[in-house]
């Protein structure tokens, strides 16, 4: 067996006469993290989906260790974890029979599964919330107990849809945590998420999804380095104030100019430099932030939400 | 079988609401049972040789039990379905559509058997039942139960808003239990309507639990009984197909 767990060539996906999905692909590695960057309705969950047994795979292949199928059988499916989108955590049991049965499902004895709801509390931080009401969590600790959940059957796959999405910065910085100790056990993540410090945080490698196509591939900071200049300055002026001309006397001296709907940035490969322009391009410095190029950077100009001023 | 694992999961949750489902299910029963039998009963002579109370109390324990079964599988499994995403999140794991329609099958019949006992030991207290042949009428419940519960999730399946139970309810479960021999022999009934009561699933369920109660063994009962199992045979790939549908885009 090879060392790639899930393989995608040319999947695509048609709801009507809509098509979510227009032919991508990708490989992932056992134990690495790899994400799917994009904003909601790029074909994510859609592909996530796929991969767990939500969706037919109607348009192109799919492997799952090394198994293809049209759609994922319970033996495949065994060998995930899956983190939804909702939590559809089971309101009409408490926090540990949620585990519990769930372990019951993956046909663990009953001894088993207790033990290991348990273990997976403790994981995740919510031994003091065994005996209480799915109603009774918040939003951060439903997230935890799905987590906890996904885990009952000791996955190899993992799959994250959209994991940290409402959570407040607390709960999104523990659970990326876990994701992390996780991934050192070996456990191989796949996630979506629309935030980029997430997929900087967690992922080896990603993709850039946008409208079903994959964009972009590689590390963050390989898609950095290769889509992106290495500084920005952001422009804090409203678009009224922005000098006339201000693309043509950037792209002469060798820089880019983006616009982001009201937001005006400069990239460079020199930082000091471009900052030094600024008062020539009658740009107020205090208006005016430099910082280095992230995902961020690389995600608008991918994805043509910063169009070209 | 995974359906058990299903199954083991809906048994979670009863062994916490069990207690005041049944209570529920128990006492509509007994009203019917008490206003019919002793109210209008006292007006009826003699039905085909019994007093009104011992002809209807038999059709009580088969009508119990098609409300639980239906119940179970309307309100029930659309929750699971559309609120609670009960069977998304089951879906995720080592299981396939048919397993959760099996084991919500197998969770609504228990019910069903449960409740029309419940009702059975009341028939029994009031001294109702004539024949010993009444300890294999829970027995019998399962088939009936089979047949109810599936044809309860084939509407499911069918419906995409909680208000469109109401039809089910009014169209089809209330007028199957009032013409299905429950409260008056079908042969009071004009010709055609006696043929139209075959495809009525409570008539053969009544006719079984009636017999059964009396101790009234005949083999036309295995007809009736053939028709219930043929009814859900027939159900099952339906129910699973809907349900894929639904669940599996």
């Amino acid at each position: 067996m090879s060392d790639i767990v899930v393989r995608a060539e040319s999947l695509g996906k048609t709801y009507g006469d809509f098509r979510a999905l227009k032919g991508i692909s990708f490989s992932i590695k056992a134990g690495q993290c790899f994400g799917f960057l994009g904003h909601n309705g790029a074909g994510k969950t859609t592909t996530m989906r796929m991969m767990y047994g939500m969706s037919t795979v109607d348009e192109g292949k799919l492997w799952l260790f090394d198994q293809s199928f049209r759609l994922t059988p319970p033996a495949v499916k065994a060998r995930l974890g899956v983190v939804p989108q909702e939590d559809n955590l089971d309101d009409d049991l408490t926090v540990i029979e949620n585990l519990e049965v769930y372990g019951l499902i993956y046909g663990l004895p009953r001894g088993e599964s207790q033990q290991r709801g348990k273990e997976l509390l403790a994981f995740m931080g919510l031994e003091d919330k065994e005996h209480n009401s799915i109603e009774s969590l918040s939003g951060g600790l439903k997230r935890r107990l799905v987590i906890a959940r996904a885990l009952m059957n000791a996955p190899d796959i993992v799959i994250l849809d959209e994991p940290t999405t409402g959570l407040d910065p607390q709960a999104r910085h523990l659970v990326w945590q876990k994701l992390r100790s996780l991934k050192a056990e070996g456990v191989t993540l796949v996630l979506t998420t629309h935030y980029m410090e997430e997929a900087v945080q967690l992922c080896d490698s990603l993709v850039v999804m946008h409208e079903g196509n994959i964009l972009a591939e590689g590390s963050p900071q390989h898609l950095i380095e290769t889509y992106v200049r290495p500084y920005v300055v952001e422009v804090h002026l409203p678009l009224s104030q922005v000098p006339e001309n201000l693309t043509d006397k950037v792209a002469n001296w060798g820089g880019e100019v983006t616009q982001v709907l009201d937001s005006v940035f400069l990239y460079a490969d020199d930082g000091e430099k471009l900052w030094d322009n600024l008062d020539c391009w009658g740009l107020p410095k205090q208006a005016c932030l430099l910082r280095a190029a992230n995902l961020e950077d690389v995600f608008l100009k991918l994805t043509g939400m910063g169009e070209e001023a | 079988m995974e359906a058990m694992r299903i199954f083991a999961r809906h048994m979670a949750v009863f062994r916490k609401i069990w207690f005041t489902n049944i209570m529920f299910n128990f006492i509509e029963p007994l009203l019917y049972l008490t206003a019919m039998g002793y109210g209008l009963g006292t007006f009826v002579q003699d039905m085909e040789g019994m007093t009104y109370l011992q002809y209807i109390a038999p059709g009580m324990v088969a009508s119990s039990a098609m409300f639980a079964a239906s119940f179970e599988c309307t309100y029930g499994s659309f929750l699971r379905l559309h609120y609670q995403k009960t069977y998304q999140a089951m879906l995720a794991g080592p299981v396939t559509v048919r397993d959760i329609v099996a084991g919500d099958i197998l969770y609504a019949t228990f019910k069903s058997m449960l409740f029309g006992l419940v009702i059975l030991v009341v028939i029994s207290v009031l001294g109702q039942v004539q024949s010993w042949w009444a300890v294999a009428i829970p027995l019998f419940l399962v088939i009936p139960g089979l047949a109810f519960s599936l044809l309860a999730i084939c509407y499911t399946g069918m419906v995409a808003n909680i208000d469109n139970f109401n039809y089910y309810i009014t169209l089809f479960l209330t007028p199957a239990y009032l013409f299905s021999g429950v409260f008056f022999p079908i042969n009071s009934m004009p010709g055609w309507a006696q043929a139209v009561v075959w495809i009525n699933p409570i008539f053969h369920s009544v006719e079984i639990c009636r017999a059964l109660a009396l101790g009234n063994i005949n083999p036309g009962l295995l007809v009736h009984a053939g028709v219930l199992m043929v009814l859900a045979a027939l159900l099952m790939p339906v129910a699973v197909r809907l349900l894929t549908k639904r669940l599996i885009v």
